[in-house]
């Protein structure tokens, strides 16, 4: 039998706030344990929480982007439920009005093609603790620096239908916040978490099959192995007989499998209700706009405008604005050079992510800015290096020598244009190299290159390639 | 009795309450005695009287997004029953 | 000195006739005399008079307000820095806070003296202080009686002359209660006038702090201190707060008195409707205009109490857990005996109770039919009151049915007990300000009025009271021997 796949995300963005999103404790991450856990993180007796409004700020960024729709009056509830990480015994969530409602986003597929993802709604609420179970005399320990922490919980509807599209999916919405300065995007830290919805069902049935949700995925290859894995498991377990349960799988990466967290006890009947503690959370329509007007330009628009105004490919557009530092490292590099987009393209894109690839670093990371790119590119325009030294020059400028104005007037690298000059070492390689003249005049016309090369090798490399292919066509015939 | 043994024991499971075995039928009858008390709402006039959360009719207000708190670690894990490493102590959590 | 109030101990202290420190060692003299009144789970003797001592000298360099140097008991429900916070509860019985209440805070910084923490019900769950971890609190006027809830031991010790004033709390009638049991006055203000900031909630929704002193004017003064923004309480309200004690003269000319029907039905006894009904003669005589109102959904406001009531605190009281603070029980052996454990054997029955009842309420498949139902119901009630304050100033009753009764008499059945609130838990529902005052006895045992307001009008309130207070002196009588 034929079987598709259904696919719902659940993301969860720490929201890049100062403050936690009821106190005013930190949101740092990586602090001695429980040092950034004020009472009210704590849920100590009598505390109260009072609502960080740039977490709203952040959220209604992020719906607008999607386009949905945010919500005027949204209400902040409480999900009850007890675990060591949640020290009020409760969840500060928001249940039947969330904040973004309806929204959508378009993916790319490596083949090209496009879709578009429905997104459910996106909701505020606080993240919970940490519990470590490293061994203390069997116990296990409970860090709350991490709770309260804000987060947007984006929740998709179910229409992905491969794991490729789920991890196309996540990167864009990783993308996109990182776009909006509203998360670090950072899976690793888990400030960008995800859980995946997953069911199967026989091909061109209408009705969903049952689901099981996938947690820990942290990182994109984990949630493409272990969305393979559950489709995989699930088909085993339809085909042999079986049916699929509806619950909550672990994926274990270690061992490459995903496995049911222990059967809760009961049904979770978390009992949400509103929170009395907090007021609802009501935004007009200045603020909505006043959030809209601090929008940067969001991807989709800047990819079109790398197409059209800078004649990239979509291609290279889609690589040069799949992160915002990227897009604009290269709109200063093109601003720098004044135009020649499709040179600053091929820089960033080549030598300059191979050798921030090669050194594990990040584009803000680079040694080389934007500025000494665009230098360099400079020089490379109007002629006083070619692409080949401008390499060596690069290079330079990465290990510390300087900007290229340095480099090649220290190195001496600057490129011989002066015909005469040029002539006379031409006149000077020909006379050495009779025979080779003599087979290239009788029709070995790839000798061509090697008179370049000679040309090339006597000026170490600074002759104009241009006007040494003129002058040498002209000597030569 | 509105209320079963079995409702009360599935109440004291979802609110992590012990009940001793001898004072589970005094339990279950208070608790039964109060649900048919409150049973009294399913006749009232409600019509589509709006749900009311809070007493008085205002908005959440916005926080600055601020760090105003400082590590008082120290000072709150003195009342806590077990600490390590600055953490707080649990039985194992196994899932 | 420990019959005066709180006006006549400040002008005795700004006058020189006793310091703060004899003041503040009075009260703890007579605290420590009365022990077996059972009012205080704490008294902070050493504390109160350092403190005492600071006040005397603020006194000297004329740095003084009204209530530098004058004691104060707070309820155990406020967190006190570094000061047993029990909220007469086992699961409590270690924790020492380690902040301030913002009411603790405020009354501190005017200068007040903390002598003490006063008993309540668990959790102020309760309506006869019979629930609470450190046993029943005596009402000194009948110390075979109880003094209310849940605020009793407050109550019990400015109703003995302990303290001249003491905090409160007030979800259903846990102010007012207990202060018409002990003859005292007792205001909850409107919800939203004082932060509950550090006040271990019950009921979020409902809780207000509130005030038991003798006097009305008593309560004005401090009130001032008191109340106003808390940018650490969502639900705190930015009003300004006005002078109360200047407007305690206010003219009562053409007060409209609203007397509802249902607050004189079944179930009230005669001897207590004698004695409000001659309040309201009182007022008549005052110039005041008595109309007949009516609250036509009161009776329902009790089992839409226990239906709010319990669903917040049965959310609320889960962070008692065992894990950061509190009681832990010592024969868990994983981490659900734990909670179970802990929280089974630190609560009491009544807690119990209320947290499996709220509990109940918002679980699946019944939230529609209780509490969602209860919070239209509440509609209905604070619509009710809004249809009233459309004819009438305020809003005038008995704060009880009956006088004080037996320690032990209503603790059988729970309904029982919880029908004792029936006219105070309708201005918690609707977040009014409400008052009770001392209006005269039955059987030797005080009655009081209730006085409710609209939202934020507490210096109506009290300037209402107050000139009942000019007029009569049953707030100035001291139980015998007291």
């Amino acid at each position: 039998m034929e079987w598709e796949v259904v696919i719902g995300l659940e993301v969860h963005a720490q929201l890049g706030t100062q403050s936690k999103i009821f106190s005013a404790a930190s949101t740092e991450f990586g602090a001695p344990p429980n040092t950034q856990a004020c009472a009210v993180d704590l849920g100590y007796p009598g505390v109260l929480p009072v609502f960080n409004g740039e977490a709203a700020r952040m959220a209604i960024k992020f719906g607008l982007a999607v386009n949905a729709t945010i919500a005027h009056r949204s209400v902040f509830a409480r999900k009850n439920y007890f675990y060591p990480d949640l020290p009020k015994g409760y969840q500060i969530s928001q249940y039947e009005l969330p904040i973004v409602q309806g929204g959508k986003m378009d993916i790319t597929l490596e083949d090209g093609t496009g879709k578009t993802i429905g997104i459910t709604r996106a909701h505020l609420e606080e993240d919970a603790g940490k519990s470590l179970h490293e061994d203390f005399h069997g116990m296990t320990g409970v860090d709350l620096n991490r709770a309260g922490t804000p987060l947007l919980e984006i929740v998709s509807e179910p229409d992905m239908r491969s794991a490729a599209e789920a991890v196309a999916y996540l990167k864009k919405i990783r993308t996109l916040v990182q776009y909006l300065e509203i998360c670090d995007g950072n899976m690793q830290e888990g400030s960008l978490r995800c859980d995946a919805n997953v069911s199967v069902r026989p091909a061109g049935q209408q009705e969903l099959g049952t689901r099981s949700e996938l947690k820990n995925l942290n990182s994109f290859r984990f949630i493409e192995k272990a969305i393979l894995h559950e489709v995989e498991r699930q088909i085993d377990v339809i085909e042999s007989g079986g049916t699929v349960v509806q619950e909550t799988r672990l994926y274990d990466s270690d061992r490459d499998e995903t496995r049911s967290m222990r059967s809760k006890e009961e049904a979770n009947d978390y009992r949400y209700f509103p929170d009395p503690d907090l007021l609802p959370l009501v935004l007009d329509q200045d603020m909505i706009d006043d959030v809209r007007a601090t929008l940067p330009e969001l991807p989709a628009a800047r990819h079109q405008r790398f197409v059209g105004d800078f004649g990239l490919s979509g291609y290279d557009a889609e690589v040069l604005t799949s992160s915002r530092e990227m897009a604009d490292y290269f709109e200063n590099v093109v601003a720098g050079v004044g135009g020649e987009a499709k040179l600053a393209a091929n820089w960033v894109m080549g030598d300059l992510s191979g050798v921030l690839n090669r050194e594990n670093l990040s584009i803000s990371e680079s040694r080389i800015d934007a500025e000494m790119l665009a230098g360099m590119l400079r020089r490379v325009a109007d002629n006083t290096i070619s692409g080949k030294i401008a390499k060596q020059v690069f290079e330079a400028m990465w290990s510390g020598e300087g900007d290229a104005d340095t480099i090649i007037e220290t190195r001496g690298l600057k490129q011989i244009t002066d015909a005469g000059a040029i002539a006379g070492i031409i006149d000077e390689i020909i006379a050495a190299n009779p025979r080779q003249l003599e087979q290239y005049r009788s029709g070995k016309e790839r000798l061509f290159g090697f008179f370049v090369g000679q040309v090339m090798k006597a000026t170490d490399g600074k002759a104009n390639p241009q006007q040494v292919n003129e002058l040498l066509k002209k000597k030569l015939s | 009795m509105s209320l079963t043994r079995k409702d009360v024991e599935n109440i004291a499971w979802l609110a992590r309450l012990e009940i001793a075995e001898e004072q589970m039928p005094d339990f279950v009858e208070t608790l039964s005695r109060i649900v048919d008390f409150v049973e009294q709402l399913s006749d009232a006039p409600v019509a589509d009287a709006l749900p009311m959360a809070h007493p008085l009719d205002m908005n959440q207000r916005f926080r600055e997004d601020r760090v105003t708190e400082r590590d008082e670690r120290d000072h709150f894990q003195k009342n806590a029953p077990a600490v390590e490493a600055g953490l707080y102590l649990v039985p194992r959590v196994i899932e | 000195m420990h019959s005066r109030t709180v006006a006549e101990l400040s002008a005795g202290l700004a006058a020189g006739d006793f310091s703060s420190v004899e003041l503040t060692r009075h009260c703890l003299e007579r605290i420590e005399a009365n022990t077996r009144l059972n009012a205080f789970i704490t008294v902070t003797a050493d504390t109160a008079l350092e403190t005492a001592a600071h006040a005397d000298k603020l006194l000297g360099q004329g740095k003084a307000g009204p209530l530098t140097g004058i004691p104060i008991a707070h309820k155990d429900i406020f967190c006190t820095r570094d000061v047993l916070t029990s909220c007469g509860s086992r699961i409590l019985s270690n924790f020492v806070s380690p902040y301030n209440a913002t009411v603790v805070q405020r009354l501190s910084d005017a200068g007040m003296v903390l002598v003490g923490k006063t008993n309540m019900d668990e959790f102020a769950m309760g309506s006869s202080n019979e629930t609470s971890w450190y046993g029943n609190c005596h009402n000194p006027w009948d110390e075979s009686r109880v003094p209310g809830g849940s605020s009793g031991g407050s109550a019990s010790a400015v109703a003995a002359r302990l303290v001249p004033v003491a905090t409160g709390t007030d979800t259903g009638g846990s102010i007012r209660q207990p202060a018409a049991l002990t003859g005292i006055t007792g205001l909850k203000p409107t919800y939203g006038r004082v932060s509950r900031y550090g006040m271990v909630a019950f009921a979020s929704s409902l809780d207000q702090g509130g005030i038991l002193a003798v006097s009305s004017e008593d309560v004005a003064i401090v009130l001032a201190a008191m109340a106003g923004f808390d940018p650490r309480d969502s639900t705190s309200v930015d009003e300004p707060v006005p002078d109360y004690h200047a407007a305690l003269n206010t003219e009562l000319a053409g007060l409209r008195i609203g007397v509802p029907q249902q607050f004189f039905e079944e179930g009230l006894e005669p001897a207590v409707e004698a004695a409000v009904r001659e309040a309201l003669e009182v007022y008549r005589g005052m110039g005041a205009q008595l109309v007949e109102v009516e609250l036509p959904n009161l009776a329902l406001s009790v089992p839409t109490y226990y239906v709010v009531a319990p669903a917040e605190a049965s959310s609320n009281l889960s962070r008692f857990d065992g894990v950061r603070f509190g009681y832990r029980s010592e024969s868990a052996k994983d981490l659900h005996e734990l909670y179970r454990k802990s929280r089974g054997e630190g609560f009491g029955a009544e807690v119990k109770r209320r947290i499996m009842t709220g509990t109940y309420a918002l679980s699946a498949g019944y939230y529609d039919a209780y509490y969602l139902k209860a919070q239209k119901v509440r509609r209905l009630i604070n619509d009710d009151f809004r249809n009233v304050f459309a004819e009438v100033d305020v809003v005038m009753g008995p704060t009880t049915p009956t006088p004080a009764f037996g320690i032990g008499d209503k603790t059988d059945d729970p309904i029982t007990m919880y029908l004792n609130d029936i006219y105070t838990i309708a201005a918690n529902l609707a977040g009014l300000p409400a008052i009770s005052i001392p209006c005269g006895f039955a059987d030797e045992l005080p009655v009081g009025l209730q006085i409710i307001a609209g939202h934020f009008a507490e210096a109506r309130l009290l300037a209402i009271a107050h000139s009942y207070q000019r007029e009569t002196d049953w707030h100035r009588r001291a139980p015998a021997g007291f």
